[in-house]
């Protein structure tokens, strides 16, 4: 028996599961959290502190890729960079919402299989080129679209990225995951190949774009039974009647 | 090396810093000074947080936290164009539009691929360990020189921009960072080890189909906890994989690394403790519902799991 683990810190767990549920603000879950697992673990208040800082310090890579785009995207935006994007694919004939996120989908994960991860993301590509396009190939068809539908869109087009992105990158035998899980395997005393974990992971890879692609595919008979046969732009005007009663309310 | 990411942490720094002033001097903000002080605080730790003592960045940590708690993080005042002006730039610029926004990913795949191992008399041109993020920064100096020429704009109306999306993500910018912290946090306590010891102790791992679902479900739970893959697959690899699967079952461990991985991938998908690929794109893409992105996901995430469940169970044993 291992009698040496403390159990304390779990408390942790229990207090990050217990904010996110009753929707607390996440900055104050997390700063909680991390105190209380600090404390449980016999921290001190000195090194809690320093706990926190250092963790903090050391993370300072995560957000570079979110905020240095964001002045080129939003110049563009400002230029109609969005209303572009929705004007460029409506001049797609064949391209239809499902069809693009497909697409999308299936480039995004053989260029990160081959490494280039960087050519996808949310700030990058989702949102001033992909969500609007998403968007565009639906009014194309359907006229303006009631935002209940804009909203599911764009979410699908950010989940569609993840899951290019996650389920291509670990069968490029380079990716920083491949070297941890060879590395994390040679300390426990077991050889494997890089070659070997990142081929084992293709079929993996493949079940992915099969059931996501399915979903996206799918994605434009959800649309024909949502908006189809006037449909939307009934909920748009009860939309729009609905904002504007709200209004006078005030 | 002549590029580091440090120069990135000074560039982001002098954003945040602008960013914070111009809020300073909003007088239509909302919430002015505690959002220039959520900011102001956030420049410094990219500007000299290296240098202070950690306890007083700690402090700095738990006051930007309060701040963004109580909704101390407001939006400034930013004039949109109208709709026609939108269109007319559109139809103006066509397809240039385009060119600024592919060079950021066009430049950084360059300068990962070919700059690795540049030479400037003796030193590297760009940090090794780090390629592909200074390539990022380069790549986004390069495509805001481009967009400015295009725009005929200049770069405090970048300045400008950027902080109006900074703005429309709000603290989301910071969460993912903060989450990386809670992780080391984790981890300095102990966390990972009393999971793996509770987990280990109390399942019955006599029948081989449960012993696979038990690693291939615990990656998925541990990363939803933990928020990354990477932190879950040591503590259920350690405690459940090599000894089990590996150890008693004989299976094969380049298989049982990969599909792990990628269970613990359905995880992240699944959970907003990974924020910068869930909750920041809500943000971003300014969806009503913060967990918009992970229900859009979900049925993706839970097929993609049984389906790991079957693959591990057949591969592994072939």
């Amino acid at each position: 028996m291992i009698a040496d683990v403390s159990l304390w810190p779990l408390i942790g767990v229990g207090v990050i599961i217990a904010g996110f549920i009753l929707r607390f603000n996440p900055m104050l879950v997390v700063i909680v959290t991390a105190i209380a697992t600090a404390f449980a673990a016999g921290f001190g208040p000195e090194k809690i502190l320093a706990a926190i800082g250092t963790g903090f310090i050391k993370t300072r890579n995560l957000p570079l890729i979110i905020l240095l785009p964001l002045a080129v995207i939003g110049l563009l935006e400002r230029h109609g960079l969005r209303q572009h994007a929705q004007n460029w694919i409506s001049s797609i004939k064949s391209a239809t919402t499902g069809r693009l996120l497909v697409v999308y989908l299936a480039a995004r994960e053989l260029t990160a299989a081959m490494g280039l991860t960087s050519l996808g993301g949310h700030p990058q590509m989702v949102r001033p080129l992909l969500a609007p396009m998403a968007e565009g190939a639906a009014e194309t068809k359907y006229g303006a679209l009631p935002l209940r539908i804009r909203h599911k869109l764009r979410a699908h087009a950010a989940g569609t990225d993840n899951v290019g992105l996650f389920f291509g990158e670990d069968i490029f035998v380079a990716f920083g995951a491949i070297v941890l899980m060879v590395t994390f395997l040679r300390e426990a005393g077991i050889e494997v190949e890089p070659i070997h974990v990142a081929l084992w992971g293709i079929p993996t890879a493949i079940c992915a774009f099969l059931i996501h692609g399915w979903r996206m595919y799918r994605l434009d008979s959800m649309l024909e039974k949502e908006l189809g046969g006037g449909r939307a732009a009934a909920e748009v005007a009860a939309e729009q009647a609905a904002g504007a009663k709200s209004v006078e309310a005030r | 090396m002549i590029l580091s990411i440090q120069h990135l942490y000074y560039l982001v720094g002098i954003i945040l810093a602008i960013t914070a002033l111009m809020t300073l001097a909003d007088k239509g903000h909302t919430r002015r000074f505690t959002s220039g002080a959520f900011w102001g605080l956030y420049s410094l730790v990219f500007l000299i947080g290296e240098r202070l003592p950690p306890e007083w960045v700690g402090v700095g940590v738990i006051v930007m936290a309060l701040i963004a708690g109580f909704g101390g993080v407001g939006v400034g005042k930013h004039k949109p164009r109208t709709d026609a002006e939108y269109f007319a730039s559109a139809k103006r610029l066509g397809n240039k539009l385009f060119v600024p926004a592919l060079a950021i990913p066009a430049v950084t795949v360059i300068g990962t691929l070919l700059l690795h191992d540049v030479r400037i008399g003796q030193s590297l041109l760009l940090d090794p360990k780090n390629t592909t993020l200074v390539s990022l920064g380069i790549g986004c100096i390069v495509a805001l020189g481009l967009a400015c020429w295009l725009t005929r704009e200049t770069p405090v109306q970048g300045m400008r921009e950027s902080r109006r999306l900074t703005d429309a993500l709000g603290w989301a910018v910071v969460l993912p960072q903060l989450l990386g912290m809670l992780g080391l946090v984790f981890s300095d306590a102990g966390v990972g080890k009393a999971v793996a010891y509770v987990t280990t102790s109390y399942i019955n791992m006599d029948i081989r189909f449960v012993a696979v679902a038990v690693y291939v479900l615990g990656m998925a739970l541990f990363t939803i906890v933990m928020g990354n893959g990477f932190a879950a697959f040591p503590v259920m690899t350690g405690g459940v994989g090599v000894p089990i699967l590996v150890g008693v079952y004989g299976g094969d461990p380049a298989v049982m690394a990969a599909i792990g991985m990628f269970s613990g991938y359905c995880g992240t998908l699944l959970t907003p403790m990974a924020a910068n690929f869930n909750i920041v794109p809500a943000a971003l893409l300014e969806l009503p519902d913060k967990n918009a992105v992970i229900k859009a996901q979900a049925p993706t995430a839970l097929a993609l799991l049984v389906a790991n469940i079957f693959l591990l169970y057949f591969l592994m044993f072939r």
